[in-house]
């Protein structure tokens, strides 16, 4: 049988039996939580505490009135010590609020509640996940509701959950999909109801086969549900390709899933659903892998928003001395961090902590095509690249760098070690700072 | 023989036949240029760097001649290209000084802290991209030498001190420098003014101080007994406005009262 799968693309080594078979462990809570306010891409949150105010888990501590927002809430029970700039993961300052925490867990929502998801309207599951605060976790962390609220002549007949974590390292979705398999069925159904859509279907890579087999049991019995296995390749968890290898559509450049009549979800947002939509608890944990060879225990974790760093590598006995390099996220996409003081956030998948590595040396390139070979968008990077480098912007454009996914592979195949990506982020970036600047 | 001649009279009525339709068109089509344009153009330094917002020194002379830029506007020539240009136009040019650029930070290797190693593509930009660059001062000079590259005029390097270098006689005052510098650094200053607060850091003092030993922290030692307009702090820097009581005695004492080096003398 063929496998489902897009076309190009790179098989970068796994790393993954490291952490594949360790079950999620539940972290203590931390002595103090700084909770970045800035968890999701869209409008800027306020801070709705104040100094001094004291907290419950899972109150509301940051919001907003605009659509594309997703609220933030505690991560624990405490007194607020203070709302200033402190380093992110994202920005080395940016405004979060730090909680020092009590032992003793006090709740803002009923821990009891069961509702009935089928009884339901569209707008009211809408509006519980907004509430809740859900973004997409597989670490873009867009604003759920905004993701299910596709324009009205649009209709949507497939929700995919996406379980594939092409990532190296990582095993967080995969844990999930093994252990909360339930929520994350159920979180699709959901997702399904509130989107009208008519199929579902969980994507899975197929290095993971024991989830596989898990969800494959679990949908046995519904008809508008199907797990698929996807060939285990490089960047098969990008929302465009996996909807070209389960569906066979492709996406315009410059348009989204719902343009094609898709949604793409991600199966730890789905679970993460479940939990608000029916339990009623909003998103203030996450499954996370915190993996690396310079880590003495690698594990699967189930951290609060906010736990910094230092405290889960003190939890899991500190790494070693040659530790060169923390990447928040997976080794191809992740953001490198220089801080250790910065807190877990909704869309922290993974932590990797690399240990030495030869720093690699650049040469010319070479024109051996490697790059435009493994390209999922079809690009042509190392033009792209050429123009960045003397400031031929609107060339770079002419060539489609913005749709570069950054996804990496063309870096990584380099026989030259040109730093790619880096290059075609700076032309991202100028290019959006002349559109800026023109006015348009 | 004959075939010789026969050629040699053919190519002489052809160009015979193109030189007169050449005349013709030469006197037919011709642009009427304002014969102004070239000496303007002749009078401007024709470095066609870019300094004064047009592609190239043409691109300027045609624009003072129409009036939509000022006989001054060329950054690089200064006061004697001003006037001459003034002479040609027949207009009258105020004294300007000449500006230089001024790079306002003192985060040298020494005083200021670096955050990480980074291992990416060596210009400020791209560096900045990345978590806001190296140096554990957001606001800070990386030296990588995106203003090295963007001047013209070679006026510009990297020093021992890992920080740019402006070499004031070389420096025309173009202003490529500081379009390139992406923490918005550098400046446009009038050569006489060697005054400054070297710091562009808004952290708060304890922050600023942890991350460069020459950031301005706010302290507000130097308002003390000056005039209120004459210096202010605000978001935690220092802020000259008085540029009158330049290189004066009292400009010294602040320099002296600095606990920092942000405040002082260009070396």
């Amino acid at each position: 049988m063929k496998k489902l799968t897009f076309k190009k693309g790179i098989h970068p080594k796994e790393f993954k039996q490291i952490t594949e078979n360790l079950e999620i462990r539940e972290v203590p809570i931390p002595p103090r939580v700084i909770i970045p306010i800035r968890q999701h891409i869209g409008a800027p949150l306020i801070p709705v505490v104040k100094k001094g105010d004291r907290v419950k888990t899972g109150q509301v501590i940051a919001d907003s009135e605009a659509f594309v927002a997703a609220p933030v809430h505690s991560s624990c029970t405490g007194v607020v010590k203070n709302i200033g700039n402190y380093p992110t993961p994202i920005s080395p300052s940016d405004t979060c609020i730090e909680i020092e925490t009590e032992e003793k867990e006090e709740f803002d929502f009923d821990l009891n509640s069961n509702i009935d998801y089928k009884s339901l309207s569209k707008q009211e599951i809408l509006k519980l996940i907004r509430k809740a605060g859900i973004v997409g976790m597989g670490g873009a962390a867009f604003p759920a509701v905004v993701k299910f609220s596709p324009p009205k002549d649009v209709h949507i007949d497939t929700v995919i959950l996406n379980g594939c974590e092409c990532e190296p390292y990582l095993t967080s979705d995969h844990r999930t999909m093994l252990e909360l398999s339930e929520k994350v069925l159920k979180g699709l159904k959901i997702i399904m109801r509130a989107v009208e859509a008519e199929n579902g279907i969980i994507g899975i890579e197929d290095n993971k086969l024991d989830a596989i087999e898990k969800m494959s049991q679990l949908v046995i019995n519904e008809s508008d549900i199907s797990v698929q296995a996807v060939k285990t390749k490089y960047p098969q968890g990008a929302e465009k390709m996996l909807i070209d290898a389960l569906t066979g559509r492709k996406i315009p450049p410059g348009a989204l899933p719902f343009n094609v009549g898709v949604v793409v979800s991600n199966v730890g947002t789905a679970a993460a659903i479940y939990d608000a939509v029916v339990k009623n608890i909003p998103l203030y944990r996450r499954v996370l892998t915190v993996t690396g060879e310079a880590l003495e225990n690698p594990a699967n974790l189930l951290a609060r928003v906010g736990t910094p760093f230092s405290f889960l590598f003190d939890y899991l006995g500190g790494f070693s001395d040659d530790v060169t390099k923390l990447i928040l996220g997976g080794p191809m996409m992740g953001i490198t961090q220089f801080n250790l003081d910065v807190g877990v956030t909704k869309a922290t998948s993974g932590i990797l902590v690399l240990g030495k590595r030869k720093r690699k040396k650049e040469f010319n390139c070479i024109n051996c095509a490697e790059c435009i070979n493994h390209c999922p968008m079809f690009l042509i990077p190392t033009k792209i690249v050429r123009f960045a480098k003397n400031s031929a912007w609107d060339k770079a454009e002419d060539y489609g760098v913005m749709n570069c996914i950054e996804c990496g592979a063309c870096s990584f195949v380099c026989p030259s070690n040109i730093p790619l990506v880096q290059w075609i982020r700076v032309a991202k970036a100028r290019i959006a700072e002349i559109k800026k600047a023109s006015g348009k | 023989m004959s075939s010789l001649i026969i050629s040699i009279l053919t190519m002489g009525v052809i160009a015979a036949f193109f030189a007169y339709g050449l005349s013709i068109a030469q006197k037919k089509f011709r642009v009427e240029e304002d014969p102004k344009i070239d000496e303007v153009e002749k009078a401007l330094p024709g470095a066609n760097c870019g300094g004064c917002g047009f592609p190239g020194c043409r691109a300027m002379a045609e624009s003072i001649v129409a009036g939509k830029s000022k006989p001054d506007g060329c950054p690089v020539g200064g006061q004697e290209t001003a006037n001459a240009i003034g002479k040609i136009l027949g207009l009258k040019v105020e004294k300007s000084e000449r500006k230089v650029a001024v790079l306002m930070c003192r985060g040298t290797d020494e005083a200021a802290k670096i955050k990480a190693d980074y291992r990416g593509i060596e210009t400020c930009y791209a560096a900045t991209i990345v978590q806001k660059g190296n140096k554990s001062c957001s606001y800070g000079c990386l030296g990588y030498g995106d203003c090295v590259l963007a001047c013209n005029f070679n006026a510009i390097e990297i020093g021992k001190e890992g920080i740019p270098v402006i070499d004031r006689e070389k420096c025309t005052g173009c202003g490529m420098c500081v379009k390139a510098c992406p923490k918005h650094l550098l400046e446009l200053h009038p050569i006489s003014r060697k005054f400054f607060v070297f710091c562009k850091s808004l952290d708060n003092g304890k922050t600023s101080r942890a991350n460069c030993k020459n950031a301005c922290i706010g302290c507000k030692i130097c308002i003390k007994g000056a005039n209120n307009e004459e210096i202010v702090v605000e978001n935690n820097l220092s802020k000259i406005n008085n540029i009158e009581i330049l290189n004066n005695e009292e400009a010294m004492k602040w320099v002296g009262k600095c606990p920092t080096k942000a405040i002082g003398f260009l070396e």
